[in-house]
């Protein structure tokens, strides 16, 4: 089927997310939708999809002009999706989740017989080897998706919308993902793949639209270089490598030793994880999105209960030290998700910079904040971070993901440093922005510091680290060194030694 | 660069998970208590257990037995389900539902037996008022386990009980009609969620806070016409009758089961079929397959094409119309005319059995049944003039709450979305 958008405009407010988009996908084509965090990939295709309506444009499938009030009708006239983050429901079954909103049924009773026998023919039919009868919560991500694929098929979807499906995969997955990919186009199925990753879009696309600010701002072949994509992507030349001397190490600073923890129900969500880092070094945790890479750092820094075994900063046992106690030892701690652990959204940029100490001398004096001083350090640190705000009274909600970044970075980086445990440092930021913070995450290390980086970017822990950690159902599976083969990083991510 | 690969090799023995003790030890207490208090300590003066009653078909002899002998049996049953709980604990595996059963029942049975010392249990009477004192709390959480598997949470079932109790007493007593006093009921509740269900979604106000209100307001109108209406005619607008017991033929005659399950009101039926009908279609048909996908993920049922809000409304909506005739089963289900605020907090009871009852209808049922039990417990208790001080047994059916909560609290998980409004864009 043919899809094409004619001038999509949809604006929230005043922001503009999508400004007069045209794109035509060709029938049985894979067409890739390259763009950076937040130019507006989702929203248009959240348009087409009928889940936001358009303030201007038309959407035509094969030269007929389509309305869609919500997603029924979008998945009526053959779309299906899959969203970024799954629309599946954990405590359903994979049949279940497959036949939702169009179930087998007789006077209403489910036929749990024909939708097994669906699940099965479709799922035969791309050798995903799914279990119909499985609970969707018990299955990991990359299962996950293939059922979120198996649910659009069965709907007879004509267009198949991926939007940034590699995430949460290791990479022999995405292989198998992009060789899906081509079978469905080849067996006649339009793509569109929505992603900010070069290397995927040059080894799978067909063709490629590149969309920043919510315009169109290129159109290319696969056969374009890297440097080229990344140009158009972000409008300027960037640099895709981190630039980092070979480190200077100094004592094994900071040790941790069986650290395991327990969730409900006597899940090992930690399980005897070991490693140590040396000033100087950074070390970077890869894996897969669930891994126990959260746990990690949360029990690093204080924030889970009744963890075992030790975590010692230079000599200091951390394990049951309060998060208070943590941070005031020297930890600087970047969470994996700001808007929900780094940040209060409706306090200005200056408070933020201070909530760590907001009760310590010299941002208070007997109880009371010295204002002065709050907005003298909001300053320079707007300053020194290149934090694009209108102001240090500006509530950091409004700020870019990027900007945002750089805020929980300024206060983590304001204290005297022990130790550096940054998690996803660069999630959901644009590309600016993410080699700054590289850059500022190098600079530490450099100062002698040991830094832990945790990210399911496995670009990002190439980048970075002196040493890898490869953390897989809460374990530590190897620790390698930096410059091992992707294909090794790959196996080792998804448990195989 | 010289960065070799060295993970710390300590040597150290894998951790195991935590042991769970806090069931297993609440077991235990309870049957200590059992075999200790009933039976060590029990008392010897005999206790008659009465099967049947003079109008039975079949009238079987009381038997009389020794309480402290009851006590001394059950305890022992008890202490050995308690130990298997421990043993499960120690080796860190879960106690099964059965085991709760079996100390809670030997439990029961002692407790029974050491009232009725020296006198006779009547057990026809303690089963049939359980089922009686419940049935409108059954129907409440019926109610409630469909809205929040929508996920709407109802607080207004204490309102809905209360309305449906009122017009059906009012529509009963100026007709003459059960089925339209059943109706009417049954409408009310609906209204109610009706009402629920527009702040809730359309306005986006707090479910539990408009849920109160709507109790508030449900009771403030009642009372005004108890007062301004019905007290003074009560003949004409507040005697409606009960619906008359339906006797299924053989099937009653069956020994104690017969009369407890075969020789009820309308209501009461309603409620034996509502409980599995409820079951049969949240977990066997598509519509039940879309209400519980709207409880755990709206966004995921939104993007498979079902208007998550408009079910939600139906769903609540159906719910009230089951919450509805659990008022009726106060009026003309029980004793036969409208008394003010007489729904007396049993819509919050069936919310606790919605969660003891883990959003499923049969378990929820079963807690209804455990509640309806405990207060029928103390009517007898009370007349059957025990030891125990009657405020102590007055504590009972709170007592049962507190001990049920404590051993499922924290481990059930309810649906994922109830209470949350949806939202798009």
């Amino acid at each position: 089927m043919k899809l094409e958008l004619r001038g999509i405009t949809k604006r929230f407010g005043s922001l503009v997310a999508n400004d007069g988009i045209d794109l035509v996908v060709e029938p049985g084509q894979i067409h890739a939708l390259l763009g950076e965090n937040g130019a507006g990939k989702s929203t248009l295709m959240n348009v087409l999809f009928g889940l936001y309506q358009p303030d201007a444009g038309e959407i035509l499938l094969d030269d007929a002009p389509r309305h869609f009030t919500g997603p029924g009708q979008a998945m009526s006239a053959g779309i299906g999706m899959v969203h970024q983050h799954f629309m599946l429901i954990p405590v359903f079954t994979v049949a279940e989740n497959v036949m939702l909103g169009h179930e087998p049924s007789k006077a209403g009773v489910i036929d749990l017989g024909e939708a097994r026998r669906r699940v099965r023919e479709i799922s035969d039919r791309f050798g995903f080897d799914l279990d119909p009868d499985a609970l969707v919560e018990d299955l990991p991500v990359g299962v996950q998706q293939r059922v979120e694929i198996v649910k659009a098929l069965s709907r007879e979807a004509q267009v198949l919308v991926l939007d940034e499906p590699t995430a949460v995969l290791t990479p022999q997955e995405t292989d198998e993902l992009m060789s899906t990919m081509r079978a469905l186009a080849d067996a006649g199925t339009s793509i569109v793949f929505i992603t900010h990753k070069l290397r995927e879009v040059k080894a799978v696309a067909d063709t490629i639209t590149v969309i920043r600010l919510g315009k169109v701002v290129g159109q290319a072949l696969p056969t374009a270089s890297t440097d080229e994509l990344a140009s158009l992507m972000v409008g300027r030349d960037v640099e895709l490598t981190v630039a980092k001397n070979p480190p200077k190490l100094g004592e094994e600073a900071f040790v941790v030793e069986g650290l395991t923890l327990f969730g409900p129900g006597g899940t090992r969500l930690l399980d005897d994880v070991s490693f140590s880092i040396r000033e100087g070094e950074v070390l970077a945790i890869a894996g897969v999105q669930g891994n126990g890479q959260t746990e990690l750092t949360e029990a690093i820094v204080g924030l889970r209960e009744h963890a075992l075994g030790s975590v010692r900063l230079y000599g200091r046992e951390l394990i049951d030290a309060s998060v208070r106690d943590v941070l005031g030892s020297g930890v600087g701690f970047v969470p994996e998700d700001r808007k929900v652990d780094g940040l209060v959204a409706e306090f200005s940029v200056a408070e933020n910079l201070m909530l760590d100490r907001s009760d310590t001398r010299p941002f208070a004096k007997g109880g009371v904040i010295d204002l002065a001083h709050r907005d003298r350090f909001a300053d320079d640190a707007i300053a020194e971070f290149d934090i694009r705000t209108p102001g240090r009274t500006t509530l950091v909600g409004r700020l870019s993901g990027g900007n945002q970044q750089k805020v929980v970075l300024a206060r983590e980086l304001g204290r005297e440093l022990k130790l550096l445990v940054a998690s996803q440092p660069t999630r959901g930021v644009d590309v600016g922005s993410i080699e700054f913070i590289h850059e500022r995450i190098v600079e530490v290390r450099d100062s002698g510091v040991p830094v832990l980086v945790v990210s399911t970017e496995l670009d990002e822990v190439i980048a970075l680290a002196d040493r890898i950690a490869v953390m897989y159902r809460g374990a530590i599976i190897d620790i390698v060194p930096a410059d091992t083969p992707r294909e090794q990083l790959g196996r080792l991510m998804a448990g195989v030694h | 660069m010289s960065v070799a690969a060295e993970p710390v090799a300590v040597a150290h023995a894998s951790a195991l998970p935590p042991r769970s003790w806090r069931l297993p030890i609440i077991l235990a207490v309870l049957a200590v208590v059992t075999f200790v208090v009933f039976g060590l300590f029990g008392t010897d003066e005999e206790v008659r257990f009465a099967w049947s009653r003079a109008a039975d078909a079949v009238s079987l002899d009381p038997s009389p037995a020794s309480p402290r002998v009851i006590g001394l049996i059950f305890g022992a049953l008890a202490l050995l389900a308690s130990g298997f709980a421990l043993w499960s604990a120690w080796n860190r595996r879960k106690v099964g539902v059965w085991v709760m059963l079996i100390v809670g029942i030997a439990f029961l049975v002692s407790l029974v037996a050491w009232v009725g010392a020296g006198g006779s249990v009547p057990v026809v009477f303690l089963l049939t008022g359980a089922i009686g004192l419940s049935t409108a709390i059954v129907f409440g959480a019926l109610a409630g386990v469909i809205g929040e598997r929508a996920g709407i949470v109802n607080i207004a079932i204490e309102g809905q009980l209360l309305g449906g109790a009122f017009t059906s007493a009012i529509v009963a007593s100026t007709t003459g009609s059960y089925i339209l006093a059943l109706l009417a009921a049954m409408v009310t509740g609906a209204l109610i969620s009706m009402v629920l269900a527009v702040f809730s979604i359309r306005y986006l106000v707090d479910q539990v806070i408009v849920g109160v209100v709507l109790i508030g307001l449900v009771t403030a109108i009642t009372n005004f016409f108890y007062s301004a209406a019905l007290a003074p005619n009560s003949g004409a607008l507040n005697n409606p009758g009960t619906l008359d017991r339906i006797r299924i033929p053989l099937l009653a005659d069956i020994p104690v089961l017969g009369p407890v399950l075969f020789d009820q009101r309308l209501t009461t039926y309603l409620m034996f079929v509502l409980v599995p009908l409820t079951w049969f279609v949240l977990f066997k048909t598509k519509w039940g397959l879309r209400v519980r996908a709207l409880g755990e993920h709206p966004l995921a049922a939104d993007t498979v094409g079902i208007k998550v809000n408009r079910w939600r409304f139906w769903a609540v909506t159906i719910a009230g119309l089951v919450a509805g005739l659990g008022g009726a089963s106060l009026t003309i289900g029980s004793v036969g005319a409208f008394v003010r605020e007489m729904s007396a907090g049993q819509g919050f009871i069936a919310l606790a059995a919605v969660i003891l009852g883990r959003w499923n209808p049969f378990y929820a049922a079963l807690a209804a049944l455990l509640f309806g039990f405990a207060s029928n417990f103390r009517i007898w208790a009370g007349q059957a003039g025990s030891a125990l001080p009657p405020d102590l047994i007055a504590m009972t059916p709170y007592v049962v709450t507190i001990l049920a909560v404590a051993l499922v609290a924290g481990r059930v998980v309810g649906p994922k979305a109830a209470g949350k409004p949806y939202l798009k864009e």
